[in-house]
């Protein structure tokens, strides 16, 4: 799936806030950003942490609440913290977020077809095939992957897991990591 | 107390007992993790440390009698941190205090707490339980590194010998660099029994992530100037940073140019000097009622590393509602905090201002000069000395006469409530780290551990500890330490019988109803006695005098309980929250009983 319209910008009085965080892949840096946003009393929706493609550097999508001065507040915390290489409020920018869901149906042979043909309208595939189950990976927006759910929900969901939302913006700069940027 | 045949150390050049110290060993040279524990802290040019030995750190102690360290044996954790943070307040140098696994790391954790909210650099070294039993609630196992973590500029978790050096390394660049603060290396027994070749370079410490140094944008600098030119009431409010940054003497030039007046933050004091003609003074919750008058009526703010805080500002929403804001500060994380700024300059303060001198031109104030003395007028703090002597031994009284009959030139350490406050108002400070207390924590028992360690940072310092009763008992086991080090220390205890802050709060607040203030204390003379230290007291201003001067010529520890007035309150006052406008004046004496702490400019002689 591409294309602009895949694009969500958050626009004005809406609290919810991405940021993306580039972190030294060292001991206890989950534990402080985690912490960072516990002791202000801010609920982490989700969270995603994993590697990039340079060593030692992970690379954060945090998605929480907080208006637009506490996400300065949190913005200079998270800067200040001493294995934080890199931190963005992306929350404005156009950008597509994503996340992943495996989701494991409880179908046998006779209507695994019918699924199947579910799944094409969602963009979503099977992954894995037993006589009486189906994995189902689908990529996209949470809302998505909740409309998906609720179609399976009748073929009978034994387990959905989720990842965190992970978020990329349209900027072709590359992000500077390190002394780069000041917050 | 010591037998005769151990003289006590005397200072931090005296060298632990034991074996012969020996020289630092040569890049490569293998050594166990505790050896090279001290190898680091040497080259880091560490030369005491406060400390409480047990079990998990037993290697790094064995290691240490070899090299020049002297080790204060505290008799407390607490009081290790404490010392450890004095230290650094004092000297400006990285303080390092050491304690064991579990609970003599727990024991840390007020005093590094203290040192995080003052921005104190502080090294704490503590003792973990071997590697393999990390995460089995090991005997004495208590996870620090995740109990400090909020409460440490940062801190690792050592498991092998070759991490030690580097770790600690990275430890004191990051204490000290920046804005300072405390950093926690907890390091595992067999690190510490490991070997590991030792690895020391004087490269500069490339931390990528780490952003310690800001330089000011030079659009804001013109914009600076173009305020501070413009501005026909502006004030300067003088922060810590002033001190952490060495920058009294910028401050001074830029107050000699412009002839802006300055007010400083608790932890300013002593930043720019106290008895200046342009200094007006302590700002805030206990600061004097014309300056906060004078921010309320400013048409320019220039804070120069300070941090807004709610005790500085009372109410938000109408601190300062007619100036303009300039917040000149390290840390980023500051600047729009608490108070929206009109322009914030991230950087160090010293280069700032460096910057900002050579474009400024001469000014004099004439007009806001006069209308900042017509403010003071009648509620000014004059000289309390010319009131008359009814008998009764007032705070204000012994800390004005400790001003005096120390000529200003004491190092105070004040500890936390009434007391502290009084000091703040009546001790005026002329050179920066003359006065140490714990401000943002507001830590009872830090005064006597921090002046100890004070003490170690300034050895030919006139060190005096203002302290509460309450405060006092606190930390009070920490005479035992000054006995044994043999330390030239002053404690003037202002006896009041309660927690008097507190109390005040239930008098003004509370329906003055003293719920747990009034507390018993003991024989304080005869307490510093049973410790081998000389005791005193004064229970009249006539006394006060003798008492100070005995001290004074006493060697070593000299205790004084001043047995001051029991219900006396701290004035001026701004209630917690409220608007700075509001202060709650000295009680009016019209016709009613002489109240000495009550001024008017008529008592100036
Ligand atoms: C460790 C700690 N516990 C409690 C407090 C709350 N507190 C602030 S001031 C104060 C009273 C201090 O009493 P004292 O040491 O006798 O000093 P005084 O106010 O009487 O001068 C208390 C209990 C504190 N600041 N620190
Ligand atoms: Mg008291």
């Amino acid at each position: 799936m591409t294309g602009i319209d895949d694009v969500a910008a958050s626009t004005e009085g809406d609290d919810r806030r991405t940021f993306v965080v580039h972190v030294e892949d060292r001991p206890g840096v989950l534990d402080r950003v985690a912490s960072l946003f516990r002791r202000r009393a801010h609920n982490i929706d989700s969270l995603h942490v994993g590697p990039t493609h340079e060593d030692g550097v992970s690379r954060m999508t945090i998605e929480c609440r907080a208006d637009a001065s506490q996400a300065k507040r949190l913005e200079a915390n998270l800067y200040k913290l001493v294995p934080v290489l890199r931190v963005d409020d992306v929350t404005t920018l156009e950008r597509v977020q994503r996340v992943l869901a495996l989701i494991k149906v409880a179908v046998g042979q006779a209507r695994r077809p019918e699924v199947l043909q579910l799944l094409e309208v969602f963009g979503a595939r099977a992954v894995d095939v037993g006589p009486e189950m189906l994995v189902i990976e689908m990529t996209g927006r949470p809302s998505q992957v909740k409309q998906l759910a609720g179609v399976l929900e009748p073929y009978g969901i034994v387990e959905l897991a989720q990842t965190g939302a992970v978020a990329m913006t349209r900027s072709v700069e590359k992000p500077e990591l390190g002394r780069g940027k000041a917050a | 107390m010591l037998h005769a045949d151990v003289s006590p150390a005397t200072g931090p050049a005296a060298a632990s007992p034991g074996r012969a110290p020996r020289p630092l060993s040569d890049v490569g040279t293998v050594l166990s993790g505790a050896a090279l524990i001290w190898e680091a802290l040497v080259r880091e040019g560490v030369d005491v440390v406060f400390g409480y030995p047990g079990g998990a750190i037993m290697p790094a102690y064995d290691a240490m009698a070899r090299y020049p360290v002297h080790h204060v044996l505290t008799r407390h954790e607490q009081g290790a941190s404490h010392m450890a943070d004095g230290y650094a307040r004092a000297s400006g140098r990285v303080g390092v205090c050491i304690a064991t696994s579990g609970p003599g790391a727990t024991n840390l954790v007020t005093g590094i707490a203290t040192a995080m909210l003052d921005s104190v650099p502080m090294v704490c070294i503590t003792g973990q339980v071997p590697s393999a039993l990390l995460g089995t609630d090991a005997f004495q196992e208590t996870d620090i590194t995740g109990v400090t973590l909020p409460i440490t500029k940062q801190n690792y978790l050592v498991t092998r010998a070759e991490d030690v050096v580097p770790t600690l390394r990275e430890a004191f660049y990051v204490a000290r660099s920046g804005r300072p603060g405390p950093v926690v290396v907890d390091i595992c027994k067999d690190a510490q029994q490991g070997k590991a070749p030792l690895a020391w370079d004087d490269e500069p410490i490339c931390l990528p992530g780490y952003r310690p140094e800001h330089e000011p944008l030079p659009a804001d600098l013109e914009e600076a100037v173009r305020m501070i030119e413009a501005a026909e009431k502006p004030l300067i409010l003088a922060g810590h940073g002033i001190i952490e940054g060495d920058a009294t003497a910028q401050l001074l030039k830029l107050v000699e140019v412009t002839d802006i007046p300055v007010s400083q933050t608790l932890l300013g004091l002593g930043g720019f000097p106290g008895t200046h003609p342009k200094s007006l003074g302590m700002m805030g919750m206990h600061g004097e009622a014309w300056v906060n008058q004078a921010i309320q009526e400013a048409d320019l703010l220039l804070a120069l590393g300070m941090r807004f805080d709610d005790r500085v500002t009372g109410r938000l929403a109408t601190y300062a509602p007619k100036a303009k804001k300039i917040h000149v500060e390290l840390d980023p994380a500051e600047i729009d905090k608490n108070v929206k700024v009109d322009l914030p300059i991230v950087g160090d303060v010293r280069d700032v201002l460096n910057r900002l001198l050579p474009a400024l031109t001469p000014h004099t104030r004439r007009a806001w000069w006069d209308a900042l003395d017509a403010m003071r007028g009648d509620s000014a703090v004059r000289d309390i000395v010319s009131l008359p002597d009814e008998g009764h031994l007032y705070a204000a009284h012994v800390i004005h006469d400790l001003y005096r009959f120390t000529g200003g030139d004491a190092l105070v350490v004040s500890d936390v409530g009434q007391h502290q406050m009084w000091e703040a108002q009546y001790y005026k400070h002329d050179t920066p780290r003359s006065l140490l207390t714990s401000g943002g924590l507001g830590t009872m028992g830090f005064a006597l551990p921090a002046a100890m360690g004070a003490r170690f940072a300034c050895p030919d310092a006139e060190v005096w500890v203002v302290v509460g009763d309450g405060g006092f008992q606190m930390t009070a086991c920490e005479l035992s330490t000054c006995a044994q080090e043999g330390l030239e220390l002053k404690v003037a205890i202002i006896n009041n019988g309660y927690l008097g802050m507190v109390r005040q709060w239930q008098e003004m607040f509370y329906g003055g109803r003293y719920v747990a203030t009034p507390m018993a204390s003991p024989d304080f003379v005869k307490l510093a006695e049973a410790h081998g230290l000389t005791g005193l007291r004064a229970t009249t201003r006539d006394e006060v005098k003798d008492v100070v001067a005995k001290a004074r010529a006493t060697r070593g520890t000299v205790v004084i309980d001043f047995r001051v007035e029991q219900e006396d309150n701290v004035y001026p006052m701004v209630p917690s929250g409220a608007d700075l406008a509001d202060m709650i004046q000295r009680p009016h004496q019209k016709g009613g009983a002489h109240n000495p702490i009550f001024e008017t400019g008529a008592d100036e002689e």
